[in-house]
């Protein structure tokens, strides 16, 4: 894994910053997606500011794929708004969302495996030299370019000859977020960065989220792990069968109550009672229905 | 490339303690060996070598030059059409109806300027454009549809090979069409498809010329322009492509219509050197340049390939076509010996890539 000697995560912890903060970037308005007779997604409202984080939490099935799909221009929404610099857009084309600074960096379709990392940070938008019938790739630009940024970013790579897919998990998510970071993104959609990774990978991940975040951009990080997404949010979406269950700025909910929306919130009260009355389970220290439900004024912050 | 001049040193000092660059202190510097054998068309070429090498010894016939002439037309003719099948199969697709599209297209220039009494050259020109227009539809059905090459192109191979005899016997009353070599232009058309010239006293065809002139146009795309990263990237991960902003259906549609070029340049070929043109003639031989391929070291999945692979993969299918003739064998043992090429040039390919991208 790469090293850095940056302050660690200790940076993770955000300052607060507010409505204030400037005008949206991207913002949903009752937004929503049909496939068919199925609604995947129903009246979504959410807002991406500059130099914030916005973390969308949800289980499987709770409609963040088709969030970010909106987003990101792979499919069209089917009612409400969504606007660009207040100006509302339909993309039809990944590309069309990348011309307005909205990068994607998927799970798992961050990458071509096979392909040499230098391609991989250039693809789609490559340099290139020479007029037309001899116009080629500006190989050393790219490898110089790649390798400032990916150590700009605290990833050191010996070879950027080698196929991105002998890099770990984490590595390569890293290199996605620099290759966005670079390529003028003004928003990043992280799709699930640390689902499929380890405790230290995540770290490194959300050392980047944190890095990207400074660098003013707005990000829009997806996540069923709350802890991970109270380390570096600052507003909190749950979604939860296509709809918002919540929507709240870092200073009106706890990581106790975010981690209780995300387990299912009212749902897990009731089957406490449930399991109340099967011997052998403890739910003395369960939360109560009437803890989980509206958002509170601000706690101190959790130890996670 | 100053990869050769690190190699040294990076074996006997430790690791992030170089002078200079900072590294991550993980990767060891692999030997030039692994390295060189992770180039896609390093096993193919061994072979071709080996191949080559037996025959020069089993055969006597092969060591003149005109035998090696021989061979090296007898490869061209394979190894046109191998290039853009290779270039396709990089890109994750491959096309069923290239042996017959040959045939397709040399029968659409013969018939059209015959039975209009027109200049070879606008036949030739109909050829092309049908022929792209094949590749085409090949391209665009398997991005509308969405179902995989394999099934489009077995459609459209078996709708060209009815149409070819179909339509040839309801125009000529024949199953070939009419000799056309005293038709106006036919001696310029020859001249750019099928001619040969002396060097050294052996004539060599100019298929060979234009079969490397490919190549290398084919070598310095895939390698060195915006198109050639995007074929990669369609065949090693189609959604990752599209997300990045690599329009896909553009270089997949285009990939197939370079499948089409390659058949109307080989048809032309066919029809210029025999002024006649066989309607039945082209089944199978689409597996021919789709092996060259493969034994050429393209991945059969996509992603991974070369343009100078096929080269040598067309170069061993010629190699061992002429060998056996010139050895004096029965000839019939060619495809038994192809099949072994295949089988063991794949095996070599895995076992090759598997040693030199490993974690």
């Amino acid at each position: 894994m790469a090293t850095t000697n940056e302050p660690g995560t200790q940076s993770a912890v955000v300052k607060d910053t507010g409505p204030e903060a400037g005008r949206p970037v991207v913002e949903l308005r009752g937004a929503g997606k049909a496939y068919g007779n199925i609604r995947a997604l129903h009246g979504v409202s959410l807002q991406v500011r500059p130099g914030e984080v916005t973390c969308v939490l949800g289980d499987n099935g709770a409609g963040k794929s088709t969030l970010i799909k909106i987003i990101s221009g792979l499919h069209q929404h089917s009612e409400g708004e969504f606007l660009v610099d207040g100006e509302a857009v339909r993309f039809t084309t990944p590309r069309q969302a990348l011309d307005r600074g909205i990068a994607t960096v998927y799970q798992d379709l961050a990458t071509v495996p096979l392909m040499p990392v230098w391609r991989n940070f250039f693809l789609g938008s490559e340099i290139t030299r020479g007029p037309w019938p001899v116009r080629r790739l500006d190989i050393e630009a790219m490898k110089k370019t790649a390798d400032e940024e990916l150590r700009n970013m605290g990833i050191v790579l010996d070879d950027l000859e080698q196929p991105i897919g002998t890099l770990s998990g984490g590595q390569r998510q890293c290199v996605a977020i620099a290759r966005a970071v670079h390529f003028g993104a003004r928003v990043l959609i992280l799709d699930e960065p640390t689902a499929a990774l380890g405790v230290k990978q995540s770290g490194v991940v959300l050392k980047y989220i944190a890095a990207a975040r400074d660098r003013g951009l707005g990000v829009i990080f997806i996540t069923h792990n709350p802890h991970h997404a109270y380390m570096v949010g600052d507003h909190f979406s749950v979604l939860r069968l296509g709809t918002m269950e919540l929507s709240a700025a870092r200073s009106e909910v706890s990581l106790e109550e975010l981690t209780n929306h995300m387990a299912g919130g009212a749902e897990l009260a009731a089957l406490k009672h449930e399991l109340a009355q099967v011997s052998g389970v403890d739910v003395e220290e369960l939360p109560e229905e009437e803890d989980l439900t509206a958002p509170v004024p601000a706690t101190p912050e959790g130890k996670s | 490339m100053g990869m050769t001049q690190q190699a040294a040193p990076a074996v006997t000092t430790p690791p992030a303690s170089g002078p200079s660059k900072q590294t991550d202190g993980r990767t060891a510097q692999r030997s030039l060996v692994v390295r060189l054998l992770a180039r896609p068309e390093v096993g193919v070429f061994l072979g071709a070598v080996a191949v080559f090498v037996f025959f020069l010894v089993a055969a006597p016939p092969v060591r003149e030059a005109s035998s090696m002439a021989n061979i090296l037309y007898q490869s061209s003719t394979i190894g046109i059409m191998a290039l853009p099948v290779a270039l396709l199969m990089i890109g994750g697709e491959f096309d069923l109806s290239s042996g017959v599209a040959v045939i397709t297209s040399a029968l659409t220039a013969s018939m059209i300027s015959y039975q209009l009494t027109m200049n070879v050259w606008v036949g030739v020109v109909a050829a092309l454009v049908a022929s792209l227009a094949i590749g085409m539809f090949n391209g665009w059905m398997l991005i509308r549809t969405g179902l995989p090459s394999f099934l489009v192109t077995l459609g459209t191979f078996l709708i060209l090979q009815g149409v070819n005899l179909a339509v040839t016997k309801l125009i000529t009353d024949n199953v070939a069409t009419d000799n056309i070599s005293d038709m106006d232009g036919f001696g310029q058309a020859k001249a750019l498809f099928a001619s040969s010239f002396a060097v050294g006293g052996v004539n060599v065809k100019v298929t060979v010329v234009w079969w490397l002139v490919f190549a290398a146009l084919a070598t310095w795309v895939l390698l060195r322009t915006k198109y050639g990263n995007w074929v990669f990237a369609v065949g090693g991960n189609q959604d990752s492509a599209r997300a990045v902003g690599v329009p896909v259906t553009f270089t997949k549609i285009s990939l197939f219509m370079l499948v089409g070029f390659g058949a109307w340049f080989v048809g032309m070929h066919n029809l210029f050197s025999f002024s006649t043109v066989q309607s039945g003639e082209g089944v199978g031989q689409e597996l021919i340049y789709i092996a060259a391929a493969v034994i050429g070291g393209c991945l059969l999945t996509g992603g991974y390939g070369s343009a100078i692979g096929p080269v040598f993969g067309a170069f061993m299918f010629g190699m061992v076509n002429q060998g056996i003739v010139y050895a004096g064998w029965n000839p019939d043992w060619f495809k038994a010996f192809l099949g072994v090429m295949l089988l063991g040039a794949t095996l070599i390919n895995l076992w090759v890539r598997r040693t030199a991208t490993r974690r």
